[in-house]
């Protein structure tokens, strides 16, 4: 899996009221948090036509807070195709795993800079500054987060991966 | 000092039983869990995500557990609709562990007494306290909704093996003294984020001067310091608790050589009482300290997941023992499950919270994430034995909450002002 792409640069401590504010989160659609992605740290963020592809980067602690799952929705949604962080907070991790969200633990952030680019192979774990050309040696999530990362989630790569045929029914849509 | 070392961790034997071959810290596993718990918000979320996906199965109907405890018995239409939802998905697959009105009691005072979860166990819970089976020494941590969703369609949840701060406890609690003074003391040291992806691990002499009910206090509130989980050695007392449960274990501690990201050192014997000023569980003030500032309470609450076990409740019946609440104080008391509410009655713990003046209610969550049953006006002080004191937690937003243990908690409602029990003149045990 690759990533590439330029850098949008936050800093510590981004909290998940700062990813997605809780006055947006009425609904649990992805395009619609989409729009409100980082409203509060960076105003209008989430309406940008060039989120496509981009790659966060920020400091310690990402994603700290309330435990709502609408935060690492509402960056994918967004377009955004990885994050970046010296840490993240737990069930941030979590969760971001859990919707198919990549992201990257990198202890030197602070030598990335915003509009910067970055390509992330996540194969041979190797992230490269290819604006400053500088290489960076990350760590490579073990085989089967990785499968779960490209299935889009956790309960795509679960239901067809390891869930056994009378568990699963006939999928036909969104049938609820 | 570079020679590695094969002392493991707690956490590190957990995992590897459950992987079966050694594992280590900052490895990703999936793992078949033992059990998957869910409340009334979190059940809904999890059965919805579970039928989307196609869901027909439950995998193991007998690992999941539901717990209608938060809005229950149900406060209004949409909280009735929830627990339907997860009542009828019960019936229907086949989950037995489903605990409804007259049968449920706070999920995590519920789970360990039934026997539900032992000693060594896997746990997920889709309820952050879930970090509270830690004191049987059960590997138990709260996770997202599709998590449990996951669970259904497998029986399997992903973890990374989480690094382990090292907590050595001393001494002995002085009269007055509880594990609620620990965790408090502990939050207050390492702060809300101290424990970040960690688990907190607690070993050392001390261990067995504190008690199972004050064990499950103390890790209840690893989350509020941001930790994975909060586990105490399987000893002769988690023995004897699980033996009269029908359930055998085996003795378990880390090594002595094990490696830890951080070592804290606790003597018991040196804490005094400790209170949580609003708005975080960090805000850990010493009770000497707070006394003086002689701040007026409109309510008390007394029980909760962090505190509504039976020695909660005969520590707060000693002191609130032929007294009377001060006027203009309401204090709740909220046993733990339907087994707390019974023996406290045998006890005649009951007649003496209600002659002092307080209510008594069934087991539920209520006040504690200002659902029902409690809720604070503005402007308005409470000393509560739950867990969370945030902006709002129990009501209007300018309202505020004091974290304490039991025995402050009624030693202020006979007073009407934030104190402990010493200040009434009682030499508690
Ligand atoms: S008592 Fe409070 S903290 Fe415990 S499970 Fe209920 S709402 Fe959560």
């Amino acid at each position: 899996m690759l990533r590439e792409g330029r850098v949008f640069k936050f800093g510590d401590h981004v909290n998940t009221d700062e990813i997605i504010p809780a006055r947006f989160l009425a609904t649990s659609d992805p395009v619609e948090l989409a729009k409100y992605c980082m409203e509060d740290s960076r105003p209008g963020f989430g309406q940008r036509e060039d989120l496509e592809g981009s790659i966060l980067v920020a400091g310690e602690n990402f994603g700290c807070g309330s435990s709502r799952e609408h935060a690492p929705i509402s960056i994918k949604a967004a377009g955004i195709g990885c994050v970046v962080a010296k840490s993240f907070a737990r069930i941030f991790l979590r969760n971001a795993i859990n919707i198919g969200l990549p992201i990257v633990e990198l202890a030197r952030t602070d030598e990335i800079e915003e509009d910067e680019f970055l390509k992330i192979d996540f194969d041979s774990g190797e992230l490269v500054n290819t604006t400053k050309e500088r290489k960076y040696l990350i760590n490579v999530y073990p085989d089967f987060l990785q499968q779960i990362i490209r299935h889009g989630g956790w309960l795509p790569f679960a239901t067809a991966n390891l869930t056994p045929a009378r568990v699963l029914g006939q999928r036909s849509g969104h049938e609820a | 000092m570079n020679k590695k070392t094969d002392g493991q961790t707690m956490t590190e034997k957990i995992f590897s039983a459950k992987a079966g071959r050694r594992v280590t810290t900052g490895e990703y596993l999936l793992l078949d869990v033992d059990v998957a718990l869910a409340n009334d918000i979190t059940a809904p979320v999890a059965i919805k995500e579970f039928q989307k996906f196609g869901g027909r199965e439950v995998f193991d109907p007998d690992r999941m557990v539901f717990v209608a405890d938060h809005f229950t018995p149900n406060k209004d239409i949409q909280s009735a609709q929830q627990v339907k939802l997860v009542r009828d998905f019960s019936q229907a697959h086949g989950i037995k562990n489903f605990y409804d009105v007259g049968r449920m009691g706070i999920e995590h005072v519920l789970l360990p007494e039934q026997g539900l979860v032992k000693s060594g166990d896997l746990v997920v819970g889709a309820d952050s306290h879930t970090c509270t089976y830690g004191a049987l020494g059960a590997f138990s941590t709260g996770v997202g909704s599709t998590d449990l969703a996951g669970v259904m369609f497998t029986g399997k949840a992903w973890f990374k093996v989480p690094e382990a701060i090292r907590v050595e406890l001393f001494g002995n609690f002085a009269p007055g003294v509880s594990g609620k003074d620990l965790i408090l003391h502990l939050i207050s040291l390492i702060g809300v984020d101290g424990a970040n992806y960690r688990a907190i691990e607690f070993t050392g002499p001390g261990v067995a001067q504190v008690s199972m009910d004050s064990r499950f206090t103390v890790s209840n509130m690893a989350i509020e310091a941001g930790g994975k989980a909060g586990l105490f050695p399987v000893d002769q007392w988690t023995r004897a608790y699980e033996q009269e449960r029908g359930i055998e274990v085996e003795l378990m501690d880390a090594d002595a050589d094990a490696v830890y990201s951080q070592t804290i050192a606790i003597d018991l014997s040196g804490l005094e009482p400790v209170v949580a000023r609003p708005y975080l569980p960090s805000n850990g003030e010493k009770i000497s300290v707070l006394e003086k500032e002689e701040i007026a309470v409109d309510q008390v609450v007394i029980g909760s997941c962090t505190n509504g076990r039976m020695e909660d409740l005969r520590q707060a019946a000693a002191v609130l023992k032929g007294r009377k609440l001060a006027q203009g104080v309401r204090c709740i008391i909220l046993p733990g499950s339907q087994e707390v509410s019974l023996q406290a009655m045998r006890e005649g713990l009951v007649e003496i919270f209600i002659n002092a003046g307080c209510a008594f209610s069934t087991p539920t969550c209520g006040p504690c994430l200002g659902g029902h049953m409690g809720i604070l006006a503005d402007g308005e002080v409470a000393v509560s034995t739950t867990n969370r004191n945030f902006v709002g937690r129990m009501g209007h937003a300018e309202s505020s909450v004091y974290l304490a243990s039991p025995m402050v908690a009624a030693a202020s409602a006979v007073r009407g002002i934030i104190c402990g029990p010493a200040t009434l003149g009682i030499e508690q045990e």
